[in-house]
């Protein structure tokens, strides 16, 4: 059964809101830099460069991130997970990094992108911003900036669509029958 | 797929998708590899023995360094200093390295076959680094990864293989990494040095002026000295006088071509030093290019355990 929880508006909403919360809890958008999980995560930061430049008229650097060889599942799967380019042209140290992912799940990931984040140099600060949290952390993580809360089965399974995949907005529910 | 299977041991057991993606995953090692830290935990906890039964210095140090680069724990054989020369059998020591658990055996044999054999015999991910004149599927794979770097595609583009092909294993594994990517490949030596029978679609050449014509890349081969000594050719003053490639030779190819090597380069025997040393030689791009694409091979092998 799939049902659909956030269209576009919504999602377009949602971001607006999140934008506005990341410039009060930083007072303004100094040395601000938003650094996307691959893949959503990444299209998620754009869209909150763009709104956060539309409210403050500061560019606020924007970033990839590739976590797949700082899993900590690796050997447990059956396949690797495609290892993604990370792109971060600007000096991460000193700077309050804003991670962005689309789900917030177990936590795992998380972990995996900040190992990954302290690599590439030494931030001020770490925040977090999802869209979507539908609960079942397996580690201490908590979101800063929170879209929607959406309270999930572990067999449920939460999809994140984004117009930039060539799909139109939305986050679909799926749930087993 | 790639990431299914346990072992590389030919470039035969590549598809064309498969190599696609261990150049995609090598260009991201790539990136790692020109940070401040550039180690990844990937490989944390794995163990990786280097089995070197034949001399190596940049196959064994790009592996080795590849496998530190992802974290894992290394171990070095080589049969100097290993129970090899108390007559050990090849079968007896892997089976004593496997008993310490480990997860990948990178091997070099001067028998063609070896990394066949041991990889039916092993649970371990085997990685075939040169055996005999068989294959070398890392070098065709990082030399894939030059080209497509330099000329971006693999169509309407001919590679002229120039030397020793009889004893080369770099030469068969990149026939088939190259056919495979679409590229035209030509085959360019001495008689005595081209093997009996030519894979289907590839051009012969005994004439090096005319087999580098307009060709987009010269893959130079080195002679090997330890293989040869059997009248392949008079000296090596008269082979460079023939087939070595020198500034004049090389302007027959494309203005824009390429001049590769596997090494170690016999200078003033297969290629002029002006020519190694010169803006078209991408030999030192190789060797940096090996580090990440073994560790893409490595990363993307290492899925298939558990």
């Amino acid at each position: 059964m799939t049902k659909e929880f956030l269209n576009k508006k919504d999602i377009d909403r949602i971001l607006a809101r999140i934008a506005h919360e990341i410039i009060e809890m930083n007072k303004g958008s100094e040395s601000l830099g938003l650094v996307g999980i691959q893949r959503g995560g990444v299209h998620l930061a754009q869209r909150l460069a763009s709104k956060i430049k539309a409210i403050d008229e500061a560019d606020i650097p924007v970033g990839s991130l590739d976590i797949a060889l700082y899993r900590d599942d690796i050997g447990l799967r059956k396949e690797h997970p495609i290892v993604r380019r990370t792109s971060i042209s600007f000096d991460i140290t000193d700077m309050k990094i804003i991670l962005v992912d689309d789900v917030l799940f177990t936590g795992r990931s998380i972990r995996a992108a900040m190992d990954a984040l302290m690599d590439l140099g030494r931030p001020a600060q770490i925040q977090l911003a999802v869209l979507i949290d539908r609960g079942h952390r397996e580690l201490p993580i908590r979101a800063d900036f929170v879209g929607k809360n959406i309270p999930t089965s572990s067999t449920e399974n939460v999809e994140v669509r984004l117009e930039e995949d060539g799909v139109e907005d939305g986050v679909m529910l799926h749930s087993p029958k | 797929m790639i990431q299914m299977v346990k072992d590389l041991v030919s470039t035969r057991d590549l598809s064309g998708e498969d190599i696609d993606l261990i150049l995609t995953t090598a260009s991201s090692f790539k990136d790692v590899l020109k940070r401040d830290i550039k180690k990844v935990p990937a490989l944390r906890g794995k163990t990786v023995v280097n089995l070197f039964f034949e001399p190596s210095t940049r196959t064994k140090t790009s592996f080795e360094l590849a496998e530190k680069r992802l974290s894992s724990d290394v171990l070095n054989f080589s049969t100097l200093t290993s129970s090899v020369v108390k007559g050990e059998s090849l079968f007896d020591t892997v089976k004593t390295i496997e008993s310490y658990g480990v997860d990948f055996i990178v091997i070099r044999h001067s028998l063609s076959g070896a990394p066949h054999f041991i990889a039916k015999n092993t649970s371990a991910s085997v990685i075939n680094a040169g055996d005999g004149i068989n294959e070398h599927p890392t070098q065709a794979l990082l030399d894939a990864f030059t080209i497509k770097e330099k000329k971006n595609s693999f169509q309407n583009l001919t590679v002229a293989i120039v030397g020793d092909i009889l004893h080369s294993r770099v030469a068969k594994s990149n026939i088939y990494c190259l056919q495979r990517l679409g590229a035209k490949v030509r085959l360019v030596g001495p008689p005595t040095l081209l093997p009996v029978t030519v894979p289907e679609g590839m051009d012969v050449f005994y004439n090096i002026d005319e087999g580098v014509k307009d060709v987009d890349v010269i893959m130079m081969l080195r002679i090997q000295m330890e293989r040869q000594g059997k009248g392949f050719f008079p000296s090596a003053n008269e082979y460079f006088k023939y087939w070595g490639l020198d500034a004049n030779r090389l302007k027959h190819a494309k203005q824009d071509a390429i001049v590769m090597h596997p090494g170690p380069m016999n200078r003033g025997i297969e290629i002029s030093s002006d020519v190694a040393d010169s803006p078209q030689a991408v030999i030192l791009e190789q060797v940096t290019n090996g580090l990440a694409v073994r560790m893409a091979v490595l990363y993307l092998l290492s899925g298939n355990r558990k």
